[in-house]
This record gives C-alpha cells, sequence and structure tokens, in this order.
C-alpha cells in the first residue's frame, strides 16, 4: 500500500484545518472501513487526520429534550448507553447487529454514517464502478446484484448503503452537525444522503473538507417501543440484505404514531414516509401494516435477481408492527 | 552404553485415549510460528502481479518505472524468468498445474493469472510496486458461462473411469413404478485456510531450501525438483507448522515465483499470497450441474440408477470434480449408469477441495434418495436400508467393512428419527418452520506408501521422524500416540519431528489417508526397533535408528471397495418471511476406523459437518461473466458459516477396527463433510415442502421458491 502522513487532531476547528482543501487527505476515526478501503486501493489517501482524540466522545441530553451523540462515541459505547436502550430501543439493536464486538469498539459514529458501500465492484479497483470511477459504468446491473438497491437507485448505480445504525438514525430524524472551513452546519438525515442520479459518487451532503461533530436526535417518545430487525445470509457478520427500523404507537386499536425505516434496499437508508402517513390513523391490524408496506413499495423497481427484496421487506414491516403491536397490547 | 530400563509391562495404550495436541500451547501462545513468519537474514519480498482480463496475452509489461521505485530489486515476468520444465507427473499421478508454473510465456488463461513477480526489500515496497505496474493486454473474448447445456463438455477420467454402465437404464427407468429425475447444482467453492499460502525460498550451499506451508513435503520437492531441474536430494522443503490446507497446499505459483525470484537475486526471498489472490491461484471446487435418474419399485428396490456430473476446468488442464462416484459405491441397481463431465473454461484451475467429489456428489445423491423416499412412502433410512449393497456395485469388488447401516441405526436412535413425522411443513414454532433431514455418507479409505525412521536415545526416549504434514488435524498428536503404543512407552517420552523432507519420502495430507499412511509406516519402524531393543545390547549415545518404507505391504493389500461411512442428521428452523434457515441440531455417526485420539477427531469430524452448514446455506462463489472474474473475492463477500451460524453438533463413531491396517485406521480427515448439505437441504424439504436442489440455500432463494410454489 501507498505511504501515507498521519497527523492527529487536538480539536475540532484544528482538524478542519489540518484537513484544509486537499482532496488526497482524509479523517481517521475507527479505520474499520477507510484501513480496509487503502488495503484494497479503493481509497489513497496521501495523508490521514486522526479524530479520535477530539472531545467528541460524549452523549448528552440536548434542551429540547432530545440526545446529543458525539461523532467519536464508539458504536460499541452508543449501543451500550442507557438513554439510547431506554428511549431508542431500536438504535441499539441496529449498531448491535452490524460487525463484530471488536469492530463496533472501533467504529464511530461519523465514521459509520460514511461508511461506504460493499458492492463487490466498488471493492475490487480492477473492475469499473460509476462510485470509484465516475463514468466508468455499473457492471452490477448486468451482473450480480441480487443485493442491491430496489429504491431510489439510478442507471448508472445500483448500490446499496451499508449502515444499520444509519437506518435507525433515519427513522427518528437524526440532525448531522458538522464544522466546514466556513463553520457549523447541519442536515437532517432525510437529506443528508444525496440522490444517486448521475453523480453516485457524490454520496453526502458533507461540505468538502467539513468534520461530522455529533448527531442529534429529537425527542420521540414513539421511540420507546422500537426494533430494529436485520436479515442477512448468515447468523451473523454479515451485511442486511434487508433490515427494517420500526417504532409504533397504538391506543384504543388505532396507529397514533409510526416511524418506518428500511436499510439494504437504496443508497441511503430509506425512510418509509408513504407507508408512515399511511399507518398514522389506520387500525392496527395486518392489512394495514401490509398496505403501509405496499405503499412505500409501489415506488420500488427491482434488478432481475434483487425482486425478492419487496417481499422480504413487506414481510418484515407486517412481522415487526404485528409484534410491536402485540406487546403494547400486553 | 546405557541398557534400556523402559517398564514394558506397565504400558498402558494411548491410541483411543484422548490428547491435546502437543504444540497447542505453542499455537494458542503464538509461539508456534508459521511459514510467512520463519525469520530470516537479507530476506527480499515478492509480490504477485495478476492478469486483470480473462483470456489474452501480454503485449508488454512497464518494468522500467517500477523498477525505479524504491527498495525494488527486480520484476520476473516472462521475458526473463529462469525456464522451467512441465513435462513430468507429480506423486499424485498428475500433470503439473499450469498455473505453477509462471511466467513461461505471454498466454493468459484466466482472470488472477501470475504475469509478474515484483521483489523489493519489503513487503510494503513490493505491493506497492506490484500494484503500479502497468502490464498492457491484447484481450480476447472469454468463456466463463458454467452451465449443463455447455456443447464443449465432454467426459473426463480423473482419479476414476469418467463412465461406468451397467444394465438397460432406459427399460428400467420405464418399468419402475416410482420415478425421480432431478437437477442438481452446487456452486463454486474455496478452502480459505486460516493460514494464507507463503513460502520463502533460498539456497544454502547448493541446495534449495523452501520453508513453505503445505500439505506435504516430499510432494512439493517432487514438483519443485521437477520444475527447476534439481536433483530431488538437492531440495529440502520445510513446513513445521500449517493452518489448514483442505486440498489447496500443493505447489502453488508463490513457491516457484519464489524460488525463481532467489535464484536470480541468490538471497531469501518470501512470497505469500493475499485473500484476494487465493481466489485465483489456490485451487478451488468447480461448480457442479448434476443430474440423477432414479427409479425403483413401490418397496424402494432401486432398478435404475443414473448420476450425471459436470465440473469446470481450466483451458490448459483437466481436473475433474468426480461427483459421480459416490454413486459407484453407496447404491446398487439394476441399471447402473454414472458419468463424470467436464467443460474448458476461461477459470482458474479447480482442485481437490475437502472431500472432493464426494461433497457435491453426495448432495445430489442423497438428495434424489430423499424424494425417493418421499414418493415412495418409505422412511429415508429404511430406504437406504433396504438398497444396501453386498458387493460393489460397480466394481463387484466385496466390501472391507462396511457400517453403514449400523451409523443408520444408532444415528437414528440417538437423533430421536422414530419420532418423526414425515409429512412435510407440518411442525410450527411461532412464525418458525421446523422439519428434519438425513443423509448417508461414504469417503474412500486408503493407504500410500511411506517412510519412517525411529530412534532410541539412552536416556529412554525416543525420536520419530517422518515427512507428515500436521495441517490442523492434530496429526503430530495423533502419530506420538501410535508411537508410543508401538514402541510400549509413554507418549511422554516420545518426539514426533514431522514437516522436513530430509526426513524421507511420505504421504501427503490428504484424500483422508494421511495419518493412517504415516502410522503405518511409524508402526512398522517402531516395532521393528522395540524388537532390535528387546536384544538388550544396549544403546550406543547416537542412539539406535530403524528406518521403514511401507511400499510393499501397502501394495500386497487385496482389492476391495474401502470406504469409511456415516449417518448425518440435521434439525432446521426456516423463517418462510425471511427465507433464513438455520440449523438448529446436527448429529454425526461414523465408522470410520479405529479412532486414535478421541479429542481431535470428534473436532476434525464437527469441523467437516459445520462446513456442510457452511455448504448448504452460505457459500458461494460469484463470477462475473463480463469481466470473467470474481465479485466479493474475500471473506466478506464469500460467506462461511460463522460461529453464530453453528448449533450443538455432535459428531460420534462405531466400533469400525480395519483388521487391514496395522493399527485398525480407515481415515476420517473427509468423511464429516459428506452428506452434510443433503442433511440439510432435506431438513429445509421437511420444513418447508418445498426441494430445493441447489446451493447454498439463501434466503432470496427460499423466498423466490416459496412464490413459485403451486399452494403458494
Amino acid at each position: 500500500m501507498r505511504e501515507f502522513d498521519y497527523q492527529r487532531a487536538s480539536d475540532v476547528a484544528g482538524a478542519v484545518a489540518l484537513l484544509g482543501a486537499d482532496p488526497d487527505t482524509r479523517f481517521l476515526g475507527g479505520g474499520t472501513n477507510l484501513v480496509d478501503l487503502m488495503k484494497s486501493g479503493v481509497e489513497r489517501p496521501a495523508r490521514l487526520v486522526d479524530i479520535r482524540e477530539l472531545p467528541l466522545d460524549e452523549i448528552e441530553p440536548t434542551p429540547d429534550g432530545g440526545l446529543r451523540i458525539g461523532a467519536t462515541v464508539t458504536n460499541g459505547d452508543l449501543a451500550a448507553h442507557p438513554e439510547i436502550r431506554r428511549r431508542y430501543p431500536a438504535l441499539a439493536q441496529a449498531v448491535l447487529a452490524g460487525a463484530s464486538g471488536q469492530l463496533r469498539n472501533m467504529a464511530t459514529v461519523g465514521g459509520n454514517l460514511l461508511q461506504r458501500t460493499r458492492c463487490g465492484y466498488f471493492t475490487d479497483v480492477t473492475k469499473p464502478c460509476n462510485k470509484r470511477v465516475p463514468g466508468s459504468g455499473c457492471p452490477a446491473i448486468e451482473g450480480e446484484h441480487h443485493n442491491h438497491a430496489i429504491l431510489g437507485a439510478s442507471g448508472h448505480c445500483v448500490a446499496v448503503h451499508p449502515s444499520d445504525m444509519a437506518v435507525a438514525l433515519a427513522a427518528f430524524d437524526a440532525v448531522v452537525h458538522f464544522h466546514a472551513a466556513d463553520g457549523p452546519g447541519q442536515s437532517p438525515l432525510a437529506d443528508f444522503y444525496l440522490p444517486v442520479g448521475d453523480t453516485p459518487h457524490r454520496e453526502t451532503a458533507l461540505p468538502p473538507g467539513a468534520l461530522i461533530t455529533h448527531v442529534t436526535l429529537p425527542p420521540a417518545p414513539v421511540a420507546a417501543r422500537s426494533r430494529y430487525r436485520k436479515v442477512r445470509e448468515r447468523a451473523s457478520y454479515a451485511f442486511a440484505i434487508g433490515s427494517l427500523a420500526a417504532a409504533l404507537d397504538v391506543r384504543d386499536g388505532v396507529v397514533q404514531d409510526a416511524r418506518l425505516a428500511f436499510g439494504a434496499v437504496a443508497s441511503r437508508p430509506w425512510r418509509a414516509g408513504a407507508a408512515e402517513r399511511v399507518l398514522i390513523g389506520a387500525p392496527a391490524d395486518a392489512g394495514t401494516y401490509a398496505a403501509a408496506a405496499d405503499a412505500e413499495l409501489a415506488a420500488a423497481r427491482p434488478l432481475p435477481h434483487n425482486g425478492y427484496k419487496v417481499e422480504l421487506i413487506r414481510n418484515l414491516v407486517v412481522a415487526v408492527l404485528s409484534e410491536l403491536a402485540e406487546e403494547a397490547a400486553r | 552404553m546405557t541398557t534400556l530400563t523402559t517398564a514394558t509391562t506397565l504400558h498402558t495404550p494411548a491410541v483411543g485415549t484422548a490428547h491435546t495436541r502437543i504444540e497447542g500451547r505453542d499455537k494458542v501462545t503464538g509461539a508456534a510460528r508459521y511459514a510467512g513468519e520463519v525469520p530470516f537474514a537479507d530476506l527480499a519480498h515478492g509480490w504477485l502481479v495478476l492478469s486483470t482480463v480473462a483470456r489474452g496475452r501480454i503485449r508488454d509489461l512497464d518494468t522500467e518505472s517500477v523498477l525505479a521505485m524504491p527498495g525494488v530489486l527486480a520484476v520476473l515476468e516472462h521475458r526473463n524468468a529462469p525456464r522451467l520444465t512441465t513435462d513430468y507427473t507429480s506423486l499424485l499421478g498428475m500433470r503439473p498445474d499450469p498455473t505453477c508454473a509462471v511466467f513461461q510465456h505471454d498466454r493468459v488463461p484466466h482472470l488472477g493469472w501470475p504475469v509478474a513477480l515484483v521483489v523489493a526489500e519489503t513487503s510494503e515496497q513490493a505491493r506497492e510496486a506490484a500494484e503500479t505496474l502497468v502490464v498492457h493486454y491484447e484481450q480476447e473474448p472469454h468463456d466463463v458461462g458454467f452451465g449443463a447445456g455447455h456443447p464443449d463438455a465432454y467426459a473426463a477420467d480423473g482419479h476414476m473411469p469418467a463412465v461406468t454402465e451397467k444394465g438397460d437404464l432406459d427399460a428400467e427407468l420405464a418399468a419402475a413404478a416410482v420415478v425421480v429425475d432431478a437437477e442438481y447444482t452446487t456452486p463454486e467453492e474455496h478452502h480459505h485456510p486460516m493460514e494464507p499460502h507463503a513460502a520463502t525460498a533460498r539456497w544454502d550451499g547448493g541446495r534449495l531450501e523452501v520453508t513453505d506451508s503445505n500439505q506435504g513435503a516430499t510432494w512439493v520437492v517432487g514438483e519443485l525438483a521437477n520444475l527447476f531441474s534439481l536433483d530431488p536430494a538437492a531440495v529440502r522443503v520445510r513446513s513445521e507448522h500449517v493452518g489448514g490446507g483442505f486440498g489447496s497446499k500443493g505447489v502453488r505459483a508463490h513457491q516457484v515465483a519464489a524460488v525463481m525470484a532467489a535464484t536470480v537475486l541468490q538471497r531469501p526471498v518470501r512470497v505469500v499470497l493475499t485473500r484476494r489472490q487465493m481466489f485465483s491461484l489456490a485451487g478451488y471446487r468447480s461448480p457442479t450441474v448434476q443430474h440423477v435418474r432414479l427409479g425403483a419399485d413401490t418397496d424402494g428396490h432401486l432398478r435404475a440408477l443414473a448420476h450425471r456430473s459436470l465440473s469446470q476446468t481450466a483451458t490448459g488442464y483437466e481436473f475433474v470434480e468426480s461427483s459421480a462416484g459416490v454413486a459407484r459405491v453407496m447404491y446398487d441397481a439394476d441399471a447402473h449408469h454414472t458419468a463424470n463431465r467436464v467443460v474448458r473454461l476461461d477459470v482458474p484451475s479447480p482442485t481437490f477441495m475437502r472431500a472432493p467429489g464426494e461433497a457435491p456428489g453426495s448432495f445430489a445423491l442423497e438428495a434424489a434418495l430423499d424424494e425417493l423416499a418421499e414418493k415412495c412412502g418409505i422412511d429415508p433410512i429404511e430406504l437406504r436400508l433396504r438398497n444396501e449393497p453386498d458387493r460393489g456395485p460397480v466394481s463387484g469388488l466385496p466390501f472391507a467393512g462396511r457400517n453403514l447401516a449400523a451409523c443408520l441405526r444408532e444415528g437414528a436412535r440417538r437423533f430421536g428419527w422414530g419420532e418423526r413425522d414425515p409429512r412435510p411443513g407440518r411442525r410450527r414454532e411461532g412464525r418458525l418452520l421446523l422439519g428434519t433431514g438425513m443423509a448417508a455418507a461414504s469417503f474412500p479409505a486408503g493407504a500410500m506408501p511411506s517412510t519412517a525412521s525411529a530412534t532410541a536415545h539412552p536416556d529412554g526416549t525416543f525420536t520419530v521422524r517422518i515427512s507428515a504434514a500436521d495441517i490442523g488435524t492434530g496429526a503430530r498428536t495423533a502419530l506420538t500416540l501410535v508411537a508410543a503404543d508401538a514402541l510400549r512407552t509413554s507418549p511422554e517420552r516420545v518426539r514426533v519431528r514431522i514437516g522436513d523432507s530430509d526426513f524421507g519420502p511420505a504421504m501427503i495430507a490428504g484424500g483422508s489417508m494421511g495419518t493412517r499412511s504415516w502410522a503405518w509406516a511409524i508402526r512398522v519402524a517402531a516395532g521393528e526397533l522395540r524388537e532390535r531393543l528387546a536384544l538388550g545390547t544396549g544403546i550406543p549415545p547416537e542412539g539406535i535408528t530403524v528406518r521403514s518404507d511401507t511400499t510393499e505391504a501397502i501394495g500386497a493389500l487385496a482389492a476391495a471397495e474401502r470406504h469409511s461411512y456415516g449417518a448425518q442428521f440435521a434439525e432446521v428452523a426456516v423463517d418462510p418471511g425471511t427465507g433464513e434457515v438455520r440449523v438448529r441440531r446436527m448429529l454425526g455417526v461414523f465408522a470410520a476406523g479405529r479412532i486414535v485420539n478421541p479429542l481431535t477427531a470428534r473436532n476434525q469430524l464437527r469441523g467437516g459437518m459445520i462446513w456442510g452448514i457452511s455448504m448448504a446455506l452460505h457459500e458461494e462463489a460469484v463470477r462475473d461473466r463480463v469481466s470473467g472474474g470474481h465479485v466479493g473475492a474475500d471473506l466478506a463477500g464469500y460467506h462461511v458459516a460463522t460461529h453464530a451460524d453453528v448449533p450443538r453438533i455432535e459428531a460420534d463413531w462405531i466400533e469400525d477396527t480395519d483388521p487391514d491396517d496395522p493399527v485398525g485406521i480407515k481415515g476420517i480427515g473427509e468423511i464429516g463433510i459428506v452428506g452434510a448439505a443433503a442433511a440439510v437441504a432435506n431438513a429445509v424439504w421437511h420444513a418447508t415442502g418445498v426441494r430445493h436442489r441447489s446451493l447454498p440455500i439463501r434466503p432470496d432463494r427460499i423466498l423466490a421458491a416459496a412464490a413459485e410454489a403451486p399452494d403458494a
């Protein structure tokens, strides 16, 4: 692998200044994705700025009653945090559904949001990939794509976002906060990941050189009754082929509030707004859940070998919402 | 001179008792050094450059700029590499794999073919230079499209006759009351030992010394001596510890490239394969398409059995995944036809992978038997018992110890098979569907000539030397127990030295024949040494050494059907909403000769069964038809069973001492995986009522099959 310089940042503004406008420099968090990509040649930075010593490793309450999660909080600490477990259980479950204990103890919240797709064409530098080399083509569309996108993809890229954590954050209206050269800024997670279109190499709304400093979760009473369910091709240590973060509030047999987000179906965590609109105010039964799933999945455009994801997500929605409703009724 | 005072009368047999691995502490503390870790002074590092096209010609390599990079010592490629001899037959009776004969011409026969070796002072420098090297190709259209209808398929022998035919198949199928006619497929599968392939080559006083990770020093010496036109006595290969082999660790490109570089540079050179490189350079199990036809009377008696298998091989190398071979042992029929066919494609060379032939072959055959049992309305175990042959179905030879029926009965008893409702889709647990399945298994039991030496020392201890390889099986420990019994002493007094070709020719760790072949040679040498010592002449300071060679004894074995057997049982839970299949428990009962060390034997059998779960549910190397290479060629993309996929697994055995072996051994290396995938697949049918004839049984396939099922 290529030699690179390594620097350690001690404060946020300093880290952003160190990175500057240098396109060959990357921030280093846990390194659980970046270092792999450096070994395989997908990433070839000339310089790394290590941000792990920045004071961004706290989870704190916000004045509005939500939570502020620092960007260098490890996935392991996030999943273990009592407030996360109590108020946003789907988020803790999502994090624990990913990777391994060792990786979760290294991986950071900021890095998790910015991790790259595991599409086998993207991670192999000998193959074309519009995300890695714009304009080189997308062989997945005609090739191996059984775990690729059914929603929001384009003829330029059909890769899926690999994060479990981000799916739960999407369900709970998280906001990503960053520090750019011209000062702090923020982006709702819903807008953080850019549409694929013809620019699959442009993945996020993060300004060039900006550093994610923290993520805020607004208060969401419905989130206390939530669940993350991940389907994968082996029992652990695999990325999802379909996942669901769901929260449900049922009173007197009627859905009062609901949150749904899908994973492994698109280039970003897929907040299922159309499904939520069907759910809220409707009777809490399997027919409603299926109709909600269908409303969202009407936009699905499966490829020849990933059509099963439509049924998989539909089944997950019905199963998980039924479980949540039954538990609430107890 | 001292007099031997070993208390022979107090000896209690070591074989058959549980012993932890002799080198276990070294391994878990990191003290054991593997091939890529052994230090050498003045060591240089080579990094292989692999082709990025699947077929064509190398037009040019831009070596000049790479040679100017920091630390780079040399770039070996077809225009400057030493010439090799490839016109020979190896220890295993095979022609050399062309993938090993690196840098001899400008042809590129598959993606991932070695086109150059960059040698540098450090591994990092070599890698960076190798990844910088620009290779210009004249690309040609390639064909990697494996499938049943390929027009270029032909019947090929491999290690057994390609075709066997007995009786009138069409007539018997027509006369059968019940017919199963189904096609089964298994994907390309890879053996990725934890320790990647690694070798260091150096010249020492006119001798070539290779520190390597392999399954047989004798084998590798023979190949290297032939390739480089050397006297075998001028080549020494050592591999003290080997972190897994599974058939993949013979001679590969990296050893040959390391020897070339050490020769050119006259200093030690190490070459280590990366995981990704192993996908094209370490061999693999070919995908198979297997067509099985069974015709039976209503009582289950087989009138017709046809098993026809297709596998792929490289354009310049014929390796046959002999999947149809297992039918020649397992079941007889009035008409019995089997055929192994291959098609040559622009792909890397396949090779032996745990239970070559039997692993995929038993999936198809044992799944077809399960379908027949269903159609006949006969219990799957009863169906097999009714079709137990009394002679080899094809050979007509007598069976030397066929204890399959005992395995089936004991397994059924312990698994609780008798309480099973044969109807599919009946057992539910919440949203889950539960099912159980079984399959029978066999693998050839054999021995190959080996030599060994046994030395008695004046202090009452012994040293045994043999070119055996402990690839993680516990062979070193097992051989120590065998030697101790033969010497009528305790294992603590015996030091077994292995992994060095200077100890003389011996069989490889392969074909379930390693431990048996080595144990035979050790038994003979140690037995003769004990007789010598019994004369009471005393032991000189240099000790007394006896050598053995089993060539003659093994050649004198009478022709017979010699195999290990097993019965595999599995219980699965299927989530019909998500397609997830999880194995809940497994039981394997084996008749596999005398078990030398129950601790490591159980470990090895369970390892095979776990691999069977992996084969049934997870493993699949995906080849991209456009590029001709793999997609996801790493252990994130190529899924193997994780701990969470592995439930309670019991492996046990019945008494099966082989009377024709001095120690009673048959061999346990492969039998654990045979039939395991079929047992899981049959359990998935029992749970869901849907037959899955293509492995692995992934969630998307469960969902797709359920959607297509007539009663969905």
